[in-house]
């Protein structure tokens, strides 16, 4: 296999985390919208946590497409 | 810009060039130290002018003014109590740099100086020297208890305070790198959608049709990093202020 094949499926193999952090934001949300939707009044509060929550977990998202663009680009 | 040939160059918009002619480059001064001084620029302008008027109904510039100082006194207050009031200009500065910075970074033609994990790393490592001075300062030999929380079996130590410290020292590597991340994904698929465009229309009427397809991804997009521009800053503050409630309260 020559390097720019192995490179192309690695970076593709890297992106699999993306599967975790779909069902992470998709858990984190599902949670937000079932709290609110018992108790709207919680909503200031738990708003921020949750954005927090997503932040957090995008940010594997991204440390997975860093280490993609590293194998494709250097 | 956009496409040169017909490859895809996305990577080519994050590359420092000096300005300011030969001075510029004598000093290696770059357009992300223009865009720096830009930002603190914007900021001073920001609260001087709009604070100047002090009046007792805000117009729109003292209102934002005042908002985004209420926002992060609220934050910090929140987060690390009362205590944290002597931390809030920290966290308020670094707040409006790192917004700003990701602001600027939207306008055409405009540099994004946290797309470097130089800028950010260094960010990051201000707030992490800055919790352990505190955490030595206020609580001294007691600091070292933070790696084995109370309460703990003893002989879960040799797993859990190499984990702790592991996870201590991380800190500043993730906070920086979720910033640059952030900033530098945003912008590489930007310039994916533009180069799309600009690919599309080469193509001639159907490929001009073809293109408003791209373009409406683009607009969505930009919504969506105006957005992250926003959170990315808000959540290094946040996380700045949770780092600091731990420093000051070990946990």
């Amino acid at each position: 296999m020559d390097v720019l094949a192995a490179k192309a499926l690695g970076a593709g193999l890297a992106v699999i985390a993306l599967a975790g952090v779909g069902i992470g934001i998709g858990n984190i949300f599902s949670a937000m919208v079932s709290t609110v939707g018992r108790n709207p009044s919680a909503r200031d509060a738990v708003f921020p946590i949750g954005i927090l929550g997503f932040a957090l977990t995008e940010a594997v998202a991204l440390f997975a497409l860093l280490i993609a663009f590293l194998i494709l680009f250097t | 810009m956009a496409a040169e040939g017909k490859a895809i160059d996305a990577l080519s918009q994050f590359e420092l060039a000096p300005v300011l002619g030969a001075f510029g480059s004598s000093v290696n001064f770059s357009q992300s130290n223009a865009h720096m001084l830009l930002a603190g620029g914007i900021i001073t302008a920001l609260l001087m002018y709009g604070m100047a008027a002090r009046a007792i109904v805000p117009g729109r510039l003292q209102a934002l003014a005042e908002s985004s100082y209420e926002f992060i006194h609220d934050l910090v207050v929140n987060q690390v109590g009362e205590e944290g009031k002597r931390f809030f200009p920290f966290v308020f500065t670094l707040f409006m740099f790192v917004l700003v910075g990701n602001m600027l970074g939207l306008l055409p033609y405009a540099f994004t100086f946290t797309s470097h994990i130089a800028v950010t790393l260094a960010l990051a490592m201000i707030v992490f020297v800055l919790i352990t001075v505190v955490a030595l300062m206020l609580h001294g030999k007691k600091f070292f208890g933070y790696f084995f929380p109370e309460g703990a079996p003893i002989w879960l130590a040799p797993i859990i305070v190499p984990v702790e410290i592991v996870s201590y020292l991380s800190r500043p590597v993730s906070l920086s790198i979720r910033l640059f991340a952030n900033m530098v994904a945003g912008h590489v698929m930007l310039k994916v959608f533009a180069t799309f465009i600009v690919m599309l229309g080469g193509l001639g009427t159907i490929g001009i049709f073809a293109a408003s397809l791209p373009l409406a991804v683009i607009v969505a997009l930009f919504a969506f990093e105006v957005m992250v521009a926003f959170l990315q800053a808000y959540v290094f503050a946040i996380l700045t202020s949770i780092y600091l409630h731990d420093a000051v309260h070990l946990h």
